[in-house]
């Protein structure tokens, strides 16, 4: 834990060597094809589902299981009343979902970082996933348990992307000369970005533990610079209407903001048929988003859908 | 010459073209089940709204589950050629709610009687999917003499439906509650509309329907679905007295194939379109799997009124109605 006045002289010697700083960075090559001035915002869509139509029956079974999904959700004890909702609600549909929490909780399994410090759980939950699962999974996701997952879109999204190439997708923001996905919209993962990733983790002064350079840098920008010096850069999901499919918001905001914005295609503005994440739901908004996402339709519309996944065991809110 | 046929002006209100223009098409779907039941099961929509609700209330209503009924009618207590809402010539305000009631389907017994197999009312902040009751329907004939609703127990022997959840009476229900107010069989009882509505339809013989899942669950909802999601109603002061079937808790609370929910914002009316019409789980399949109605539901019965077969003739899906 950084204390206080660490932190307040770390800012008065910032102030002067800001600009110094500043420099130095633009000028320092970071992995493969940065260049100086290069704004390009990465895009990356979900496939075409004629892309998919020509498979047979045994093929998008056989595609559909080929995808598999670890998740991660990272919690504090603050977080008690999402953590229950995430545990009974969408994390049930990931090939495997663990809760990755700062500290011990009695009523909750969880795997214990010892840590409060964000970047430090992240960081240490990326080491633990890809010592143990590397080989029994080929996508990570990670989320906070404010987050609405819907993992069949996930897995549809990531139906011809090649795991052993370096993704790492969600809804990226632009910082200066950095794009990073941000957490609040969920994380994903391929294994080949995981693998370097925890090996950039052993080198210091790419990818410290202790925040980034002399102030800290939110986790999510800081896993950004890390995978960058890697290679991996940061892409932001859409569908084939250029709809974000990872949301930072709630639904019920999106839909405020299409109101107020085109209040005549509110629905067919808002959001995507194919949304992945929704964020900001308080515990009951993920139960009634489960009833909505998985059960409630509309009778007589039946899907051409190219993947197949049954309903979970014990599991009676899908 | 009734007020009423004084009132109308001739405003071809109501009918809506081909419903899958407004209804978002789901991208890769096959919509030939929801599209055979849109023709097969004619309802007819009404809303009950006043002039100081419709930009709050009634347009969002109207933006949304409303382009899915065969025809929708929005009634005040006024005219709004704008709108439109018809007017039904009352007051505004909760003592009036019967009295809108009972003016709303004599309008609609006198104009729009043969476009429509169903009847549906419901309130500016009721949701209803279509499609569902739809499906609910199929298994029914609008020759029978029954309403479906969320069902209530106390006050009447047969139990009622709740006003807010919406509740939706078949032709035949339609016309004796005309009659039975043309008769004085019915007469404007009290203020409380759907309790009133309930007893007059026990004295008019109009069964109360069952209207939940063939697993027991509702169809028909009193409150949003958070409500009925995450609360233990029966623990409720009021709930336990007034469902009529025992109450199921949690995911059991609510049918896959829900109806309606009452108390539903304006924000909350766009998002549960969102979820039950446009946002799907990729290659799901959901727990719940009910059968197809069947198609014979709508061909063998009794002849009523040969008008109404001629209506109903679909011209190459089923066979002709031939009299019993």
């Amino acid at each position: 834990m950084i204390s206080e006045s660490s932190s307040f002289v770390k800012g008065m010697v910032l102030g002067g060597l800001f600009c110094v700083f500043v420099t130095l960075i633009g000028h320092n090559k970071m992995g493969h094809g940065s260049k100086a001035h290069h704004h390009e915002h990465h895009h990356i869509q979900a496939p075409n589902i004629e892309d998919v139509s020509n498979l047979s029956e045994a093929e998008r079974m056989e595609l559909s299981h080929s995808i598999r999904v670890y998740c991660i959700i990272l919690v504090k004890p603050k977080d008690l009343g999402n953590w229950a909702a995430v545990k009974e609600t969408w994390s049930k549909h990931c090939d495997k979902a663990e809760f990755y929490s700062s500290e011990s909780v009695k009523v909750f399994d969880s795997v214990v970082l010892n840590t409060n410090d964000m970047w430090v759980m992240v960081r240490n939950a990326y080491k633990l996933a890809y010592e143990r699962y590397k080989d029994e999974y080929n996508w990570f996701f990670l989320a906070h348990p404010t987050t609405f997952a819907v993992i069949e879109n996930l897995k549809y999204f990531l139906l011809k992307k090649d795991p052993s190439q370096p993704f790492y997708i969600g809804h990226t923001v632009k910082s200066g000369e950095l794009e990073y996905v941000d957490g609040d919209g969920g994380i994903v993962l391929s294994i080949e970005s995981l693998k370097r990733l925890s090996k950039i983790f052993e080198d210091p002064d790419k990818c410290p533990e202790q925040g980034g350079l002399l102030w800290k840098l939110s986790e999510d920008k800081q896993l950004a610079v890390c995978l960058k010096y890697t290679g991996v850069l940061a892409e932001n999901a859409e569908d084939s209407e250029g709809k974000d499919v990872f949301n930072t918001k709630s639904v019920g905001s999106l839909i405020k903001e299409a109101m107020a914005n085109h209040p005549q295609q509110v629905v067919e503005g808002c959001c995507s048929d194919m949304a992945i994440t929704f964020n900001g739901l308080a515990p009951n908004h993920m139960h009634v988003m489960m009833y909505g996402v998985y059960r409630l339709r509309a009778y007589g519309h039946n899907f051409k859908d190219a993947l197949v996944f049954l309903p979970p065991a014990d599991s009676d809110n899908d | 010459n009734t007020p009423l046929s004084l009132l109308h002006h001739r405003h071809p209100h109501g009918i809506q073209r081909n419903h899958l223009e407004h209804s978002h098409f789901f991208t890769h779907s096959d919509n030939a089940t929801a599209v055979e039941l849109y023709s097969k099961v004619r309802i007819l929509c009404w809303v009950m709204t006043g002039p100081s609700n419709l930009e709050t209330k009634a347009r969002h209503v109207q933006a949304t589950w409303t382009r899915h009924c065969n025809v929708v009618l929005f009634m005040s207590s006024v005219w709004d050629d704008g709108f439109p809402t018809v007017g039904l010539g009352t007051k505004e305000g909760r003592d009036q709610l019967y009295w809108k009631t009972i003016r709303a389907f004599q309008y609609i017994h006198q104009h729009h009687l043969e476009q429509a197999d169903w009847f549906l009312k419901a309130d500016d902040d009721t949701f209803v999917v279509l499609d569902n009751l739809r499906w609910l329907l199929a298994n029914h004939t609008p020759e029978e003499p029954v309403y479906f609703g969320k069902r209530f127990k106390p006050f009447v022997k047969q139990g009622y439906m709740s006003g807010g959840a919406g509740y939706v009476l078949s032709k035949e229900a339609l016309r004796r509650f005309v009659e039975g107010f043309r008769t004085q069989v019915c007469t404007h009882t009290s203020a409380v509309e759907d309790l009133a509505l309930g007893q007059c339809m026990e004295k008019i013989g109009v069964q109360a329907g069952d209207s939940r899942d063939t697993k027991g669950r509702e169809t028909f909802h009193p409150f949003p679905p958070e409500k009925h999601l995450t609360e233990n109603l029966r623990r409720d002061y009021y709930y336990p007295t007034y469902s009529f079937y025992p109450i199921l808790l949690g995911a059991q609370s609510c049918s896959d194939l829900s109806i309606s929910f009452h108390y539903v914002s304006p924000e909350e009316m766009y998002m549960l379109e969102y979820l039950s019409r446009h946002l799907h789980p990729h290659g799901y399949r959901p727990r719940y799997q009910p059968s197809v109605p069947p198609p014979a539901s709508l061909g063998n019965f009794p002849v009523h009124n040969k008008n109404a077969d001629a209506e109903r003739a679909t011209g190459g899906l089923f066979p002709p109605n031939s009299p019993a």
